[in-house]
């Protein structure tokens, strides 16, 4: 085991200190020693998305980043999204068209499509299916999940 | 209100658990955290076949941060026993030996030994110093190779059972059985048109998300307990006692929410471990897969080779089908050919039958149960079969299947009579769907479009043990607990059922799954059986509760129980107008007349699950140079029974159309000549994504089950059946050319389009 490291962050808004070893993943840190579990592990490799959160108004996969390369970053997680007392439009369009499952993709399709949102407020069904595709969803067959992201368009 | 005279069945409510899942609240398997946790990792074989000469963990146990290492050894061996999982028949002393390999490992990525370190990273560098001496041993992977004379043979004492006899012959050959019905021969006399065709399949994994997790505590008084994520608490349970050899009294299983399963999380693969591990060093330990160990590790649904035979007469009628089907079984005995052979011809009413099945053992992951398991590799041949007769014939697919189509009263080659079904409903909801009276216009763009249709067929279980128990809350809402994991929507369809039977709102009901402790046994979220199974105990469930606030009115309001009556959620005493209330309001008063109000229930419903069928449509463009298929257009039908919540029956459908696209056009296991999975990542594996489809229409067509109170059938398992073939169907519309091997990936199209001219 090497040396951990001190890192600062913003997680969600708030200042966040932590230590890891250089070896630890950001979702490594998120999940086990920072309590946010919203961010899944599917594959560990960046091809499934579930984990994926926004860092520096940047989508990444979570686990293909390093927890010491957060440092000095904004980091935005599912937590940071919405709660269930003021859910974000995508939250609430994902509940109303049935677009989860079992829900473990679920996390990481809300914060990509915010991130999509965030660039492209009117996005066109062509450009919401080309920003997912790096999302996998094994449940749904992904049309309710497409028709809620293009519901929350401009409402978000 | 909806159709039919429901209130709540039909409507479409937000999920009770939605809420957490979006915020990312919902507590997964792996999400779980408990003081002083170790983690585990497993060490795998990188063989596909080899004698174990022996295992050394003295260096493993010796690196810094390891608490225990366990071998095949640290479990009890146990002899040969049969045990019924829900979606299959297991032999244990396999269960066992798939778990931690004793004596051979049969299939690369076969687990030998587990390890407990202080973190992930520790336990993972210590599997790498385990070391494991191997005797290698010739492999087979391939169905037809595995049943040649002379292949390499996976049990040595496994001897091949034929028709319900054993044999003194060792091969590879698990089991041979023959279903029969009338006089094939005759029937193919009487037939103006047969065709015969060959068809393979490649092993396919459920792909589901989340990948497998466990962790154990095996406390000091001897008392297990599993949190997991399951199809079935309590099939991990009865897994757990029969591996271990212990009692059920002293094992608790835990469901966390479940990442996806489709048949795939019910056997056991890393609890058993954990829990040695656990009881090793008085910690608990969690363990999760990565995602190319649920690649090696886990239980696709098998690679298949079929020869189908049908016969039609020159008016449209079809008169004889046999069928061939040899299924992998992979490492131990027990593919789904049985259910693929129940499944093969069903949709069709078909006088003389004969299906040959084979299970057989190969050099690969056991296979596991996978959405109506073993029947898209029979549908895939016997549609495309079916197609190519209707051609022959000159008459409209669909036509035909309506013309053929089984009904009340069919009897399935495999010995049952059909009750009431919706097999011909579904295929003329197609046959009339806007989608197929449209015209396909031809592509611009130089590629080439067709239409392909096909039907399927999945049993759906016969209910199946469920519990349920209530407790009503002052304020009129009822707490409700369950025992069946729910996998994508069930809490909010089984507590529907609860509020339609009592008057109340979806919303007024909380349901709970709960631990194996807390709830009567429940047979699996398996088998399309729990909207069904469970749905017919939360009816039952609010039977119980009408006949309690009955009794509890009856004391209220001083009047005999037996003359009040419940109607429209509301109860009222016959000879007097003002002694009324509804539900709500009676329960806030009820706790003052005997107590809380509490019911439990438990059914196993003797009736029918309602066999489930579905006919599906599909317009695809190829590309002749690169050999790809797009989908322009999907839609789907299938008989509901009763539609529920109708947007979770249209997810069913939507979710099962893509993975059979995906079985259809790209999935597969691809191995290399050592016997080594080369794609075991989603990357390589490829499952589809947002961009290779379009949106996935549905209709639901609904022929109550008349084995249901509210005439639910299953609906989760038969929409994977029909893809492949009503997509080789579409490539044959729009190039001349058949494709009978699966996947139909761009190089196999390319391929066929370059060796046949289309």
């Amino acid at each position: 085991m090497s040396k951990k490291v001190h890192v600062q962050t913003t997680i969600n808004g708030e200042a966040v200190d932590f230590l890891c070893e250089p070896r630890n993943s950001l979702l490594e840190v998120l999940r086990d020693d920072l309590d946010l579990t919203g961010a899944k592990e599917g594959c560990n490799n960046g091809n499934c998305g579930a984990c994926n959160v926004i860092m520096d108004g940047r989508l990444v996969n979570s686990c293909c980043v390093l927890g010491v390369e957060a440092d000095g970053c904004e980091i935005t997680t599912i937590e940071g999204i919405g709660s269930a007392a003021n859910l974000h439009p995508l939250q609430q369009k994902f509940l109303e068209h049935a677009a989860l499952q079992c829900g473990i993709c679920t996390p990481g399709f809300i914060v990509s499509a915010k991130a999509l949102l965030d660039e492209n407020p009117n996005p066109s069904e062509d450009e919401v299916r080309y920003w997912l595709a790096g999302n996998l969803c094994r449940c749904t067959g992904y049309d309710k999940i497409v028709r809620a992201v293009l519901d929350a368009r401009n409402g978000a | 209100m909806s159709q039919n005279g429901h209130k709540v069945i039909g409507t479409r409510p937000i999920r009770h658990d939605g809420v957490d899942k979006v915020t990312g609240r919902a507590i997964y398997g792996a999400d779980i955290q408990l003081t002083g946790l170790l983690h585990g990792a497993i060490k795998r074989s990188p063989h596909p076949h080899a004698r174990i000469k022996n295992i050394d963990t003295s260096r493993a146990e010796a690196h810094p941060g390891v608490r225990a290492v366990v071998t095949a050894h640290d479990l009890p061996q146990i002899a040969d026993k049969l045990a019924d999982l829900g979606e299959a028949i297991v032999n244990l002393r396999d269960a066992s030996n798939n778990v931690l390999a004793y004596g051979k490992v049969l299939y690369k990525g076969h687990a030998v030994s587990g390890v407990a370190a202080i973190n992930l990273h520790v336990a993972q560098e210590a599997v790498e110093l385990i070391d494991v001496e191997y005797e290698v041993l010739p492999h087979v992977t391939g169905v037809l190779e595995a049943m040649e004379d002379g292949a390499p043979i996976l049990h040595e004492d496994m001897k091949t059972t034929s028709m319900g006899e054993e044999t003194d012959k060792v091969s590879n050959v698990a089991n041979h059985f023959q279903h029969k019905m009338g006089e094939p021969d005759d029937g193919f006399a009487e037939a103006d048109v047969v065709i015969e065709r060959e068809f393979t399949t490649q092993t396919v994994h459920q792909g589901y998300i989340e990948t497998h997790n466990a962790t154990a505590h095996w406390n000091e008084e001897g008392q297990l307990t599993i949190w997991t994520s399951t199809q079935g608490a309590f099939s991990v349970r009865d897994q757990m006692s029969e591996i271990l050899q212990m009692p059920v009294s002293k094992v608790k299983i835990v469901p966390l929410e479940i990442g996806g399963g489709f048949g795939g999380k019910i056997s056991v693969y890393l609890d058993p471990v954990a829990a040695l591990l656990s009881k090793r060093t008085g910690h608990p330990v969690k363990m999760t897969m990565t995602r190319d160990e649920v690649f090696e590790g886990t239980g696709p649904t098998p690679g298949s080779y079929l020869k189908v035979k049908m016969g039609a007469t020159s008016d449209g009628r079809l008169t004889a089908a046999t069928a061939y089907m040899a299924y992998e079984a992979g490492a131990y005995p027990g593919s789904p050919v049985g259910a693929g052979a129940g499944c093969i011809f069903t949709p069709y009413d078909i006088p003389n039958v004969q299906i040959d099945g084979y299970d057989v053992c190969v050099n690969k992951p056991k296979t596991n149960a996978y959405r109506a398991p073993g029947a898209t590799n029979a549908a895939y041949a016997t549609e495309t079969v079916v197609d190519e007769i209707s051609e022959k014939l000159g008459v409209d697919p669909l036509e035909f299947r309506v013309k053929n189509g089984a009904k009340e009263g069919t009897r399935r080659a495999d010995g049952p009579v059909h009750p009431r079904i919706g097999c011909i409903e579904t295929t003329e909801a197609a046959l009339n769907s806007e989608h197929y009276r449209s015209s396909l216009a031809k592509s611009g763009n130089g590629k080439v479009r067709g239409r392909g249709v096909a039907s399927g067929y999945w049993f759906n279980f016969n209910g199946g043990r469920s519990a349920i128990s209530v407790s009503i809350n002052p304020d009129g809402t009822i707490n409700m607990l369950e025992g069946s994991t729910d996998i994508g929507g069930t809490r909010a369809s089984i507590a529907m059922q609860l509020a339609e039977t009592i008057g109340l709102e979806a919303t007024d009901i909380k349901p709970y799954v709960v631990d194996t402790d807390s709830i009567g046994y429940t047979d699996v979220t398996g088998g399309s059986r729990t909207t069904f199974g469970t749905g017919y105990a939360a009816h039952a469930t609010g039977q119980a509760l009408i006949r309690e606030m009955k009794e509890r009115a009856s004391k209220l309001w001083d009047v005999p129980a037996d003359a009040i009556d419940f109607e429209d959620g509301v109860f009222s005493y016959r000879d007097d107008a003002e002694k009324r209330g509804s539900f709500k309001e009676l329960a806030s008063q009820a706790g003052d007349a005997g107590g809380p109000v509490v019911a439990q229930v438990s059914t196993n419903p003797d009736g029918s699950g309602g066999g489930a069928f579905a006919t599906h449509v599909v317009d695809v463009e190829i590309d002749r140079e690169t050999g790809k298929v797009d989908i322009l257009r999907y839609t789907a039908v299938q008989d509901a029974g009763t539609a529920i919540h109708p947007s979770y029956v249209e997810g069913q459908m939507q979710g099962g159309v893509v993975q059979g696209i995906g079985w259809g056009l790209n999935e597969e296991y691809i191995y290399n000549d050592e016997g080594s999975m080369t794609n075991a990542s989603f990357l390589d594996y490829r499952m589809p994504t947002t961009l290779d489809l379009p949106m996935i229409e549905t209709i639901i067509v609904e022929v109550p089950n008349e084995s249901h109170p509210y005439g639910v059938r299953g609906v989760g398992e038969v929409p994977i059946v029909p893809p492949p073939a009503a997509l080789a169907n579409a490539i044959y519309d729009a190039t001349g050319v058949r494709l009978r091997d699966l996947p139909m990936s761009p190089p196999r199209v390319q391929k066929a389009l370059a060796e046949n001219g289309g």
